[in-house]
């Protein structure tokens, strides 16, 4: 009935971005200032100043709806203030300072205050920053080590430069939970999973995800809950090619993510729109 | 109210199909339509599941003039899937605010209009349609810089899930009455939060909370406008004319952060759709309509969207 049914977590998959944050930033504190469900860290990528970002759990959040890791009001708002207030720092600067959004995120908060008081505007917050800062020319990089589950990784994540994720069963992308999926679509989850094997948008599964082009990378590491240092060090040098990646690619859209092999669809409409709208 | 009263002529803009809604909002003889049904761009996913796959996958796309500038209307057709958002529709979408973008660049100034009525992503095409938001996303995020992008949340379907997002992002906002705007639909919030957080048949209750009037007095859009071609029309040709916001409602999270604090969390979750509403006191339990709206049967039968995310 919640998020919870997208993995079996235990208390170490649930702290999966805590971990892989504090693991790629030196255990470096987090930003005073910001609630405990949002940590910002600023640390090294490369030998130069980056951002971290990563939504976690907060049991004593005064959201209810937003205990597990869910982006909520708070959180959304909060993400647009981290991400302007980086973007703002450096306005003057030629070389523009990475991003890294760590994504465990089960889901938005689904609550009646949320909706009544915008939770749409908030996570509408968190892409405007994301978008703000990419197109000013910091390079975004999104990390999937978790779940990265419906508006809530729209608001953290998806507007990145490069996507990159573990290559783990542990890690989910997907537009909704399964139990809300069945009910939506009038299927059962049973019916919905014998589906997700040979339609791959519809799967949850990060294999899946990878063959619609999507990711710029998938990582092997060896301990997804725990990151020792050989995982870490994966992470990193992936970290630091997506950075070069990006900082040696003149767009600054997502084009980089529109693989005609993952998603033909996709490349023939933008084709022939193009061809038509010219002509019109 | 005296039903022999004589009422105002008005043209239904909610009765109006997606492509009639295009044609009605773009100046007369402008509108060329890009990538229409007989271009046959259908959806690759949703004969895999037995559904038909309608010939332009529920989404209009057409260049033309509006009040004599160049514009691009997009236009969602909610009667197809529940206005579901699928690789293809979206593509179309993200692709048309691409080229409008890129336009813009080039010196050719160019604004956007979004005709909202979607539940979100089309869970048959789960993955490939929260990616097409994103880029949806993106390329607001990009266009509205140059040129307005004006949306339009009319009705009967209401604006949900990533679209919801997107509207949040648009430069101007405008609703009718009718029109309900939110993140989470009001059926998939009772599957995940049990019927006490939200009961998805309770219809005032949920006007009350999402709906356009709500919305306004909330800050949250920008205009309420009458179910009226001619109002519609005039709302958007004014939205364009003021141009691009100095600061976007998507970039003021200082102020919404302020009202955040400002928030009384026991009120508020007593009664979240007065409490939103800044400046006025939670005084009104949830449920009631809120006063000039239309009351709805209250515990009315649900319509729950098959098709989609978030409806």
């Amino acid at each position: 009935m919640n998020e919870c049914e997208l993995a079996p977590m235990g208390a170490a998959a649930a702290g999966r971005g805590l971990a892989w944050l504090a693991g790629l930033t030196q255990d470096a504190a987090p930003l005073a200032g910001y609630p405990a469900s949002l940590r910002v860290v600023d640390a090294e990528l490369d030998g130069r100043a980056a951002r971290f970002i990563a939504v976690v759990p907060d049991g004593a959040n005064p959201f209810p709806r937003a205990r597990h890791g869910e982006v909520g009001l708070a959180e959304g708002w909060q993400l647009a203030r981290a991400v302007h207030q980086w973007v703002d720092a450096h306005d003057a600067a030629a070389h523009k300072p990475p991003i890294v959004a760590i994504v465990d995120v089960p889901s938005q908060a689904y609550g009646r205050l949320e909706e009544a008081w915008g939770l749409h505007q908030a996570l509408a917050a968190a892409v405007a920053a994301y978008a703000r800062a990419r197109l000013a020319g910091h390079p975004v990089i999104g990390l999937i080590v978790g779940n990265a589950i419906s508006g809530a990784f729209l608001a953290h994540g998806y507007q990145a430069n490069r996507l990159i994720a573990l290559d783990d069963s542990g890690v989910q992308v997907h537009a909704m939970g399964k139990a809300s999926a069945a009910r939506v679509t009038q299927r059962s989850v049973e019916q919905l999973e014998a589906l997700a094997l040979r339609i791959p948008p519809m799967a949850y599964d990060v294999q899946s995800y990878a063959s619609l082009g999507l990711l710029w990378r998938s990582l092997h590491v060896a301990h997804p809950d725990a990151p020792g240092p050989q995982d870490l060090a994966t992470a990193g040098a992936a970290l630091r090619d997506a950075l070069a990646s990006i900082r040696s690619d003149p767009d600054r859209g997502l084009a980089g993510r529109l693989d005609p092999a993952g998603r033909p669809a996709s490349a023939r409409v933008r084709e022939r729109l193009r061809q038509l709208w010219d002509e019109a | 109210m005296n039903a022999d009263a004589p009422r105002p002529q008005r043209d239904s803009f909610i009765e109006l199909s997606a492509r009639q809604r295009v044609a009605a909002l773009l100046d007369e003889g402008t509108p060329r339509e890009l990538l229409d049904p007989f271009e046959r761009f259908k959806s690759p996913w949703l004969p895999l599941q037995g559904i038909v796959a309608q010939a332009d996958d529920g989404v209009v796309a057409a260049k033309g003039l509006l009040g004599g500038r160049a514009a691009v209307a997009l236009a969602i057709d909610g009667a197809y899937q529940g206005g579901s958002m699928g690789e293809v529709g979206g593509a179309k979408i993200a692709g048309a605010l691409e080229l409008a973008a890129r336009d813009n660049r080039r010196g050719v100034p160019t604004a956007a209009v979004l005709l909202l009525e979607t539940g979100g992503v089309r869970l048959q095409e789960a993955n490939l349609g929260l990616a097409a938001i994103a880029e949806i996303h993106a390329a607001i995020a990009d266009l509205r810089r140059y040129q307005p992008v004006v949306g339009v949340i009319a009705g009967p379907v209401g604006c949900y899930g990533g679209m919801g997002i997107a509207a949040g992002l648009c430069s101007h906002l405008i609703m009718t009455r009718e029109a309900r705007l939110g993140l989470n639909g009001p059926a998939v919030i009772e599957q995940e939060a049990g019927i006490d957080e939200f009961d998805a048949g309770d219809k005032p209750f949920i006007w009350a909370l999402t709906g356009g009037a709500q919305r306004c007095r909330a800050g949250l859009a920008d205009s309420l406008v009458a179910d009226d071609v001619a109002q519609v029309r005039a709302r958007v040709l004014a939205c364009l004319a003021e141009g691009v916001p100095p600061r976007h409602r998507s970039d003021r999270h200082g102020d919404f952060l302020a009202r955040l604090s400002d928030m009384d969390l026991a009120a508020a979750f007593h009664s979240p759709g007065e409490a939103a509403v800044l400046g006025e006191k939670a005084t009104r339990p949830v449920g009631v309509a809120v006063p000039g709206e239309r009351a709805a049967n209250s515990r009315g039968t649900a319509e729950r969207g098959k098709e989609t995310t978030n409806e």
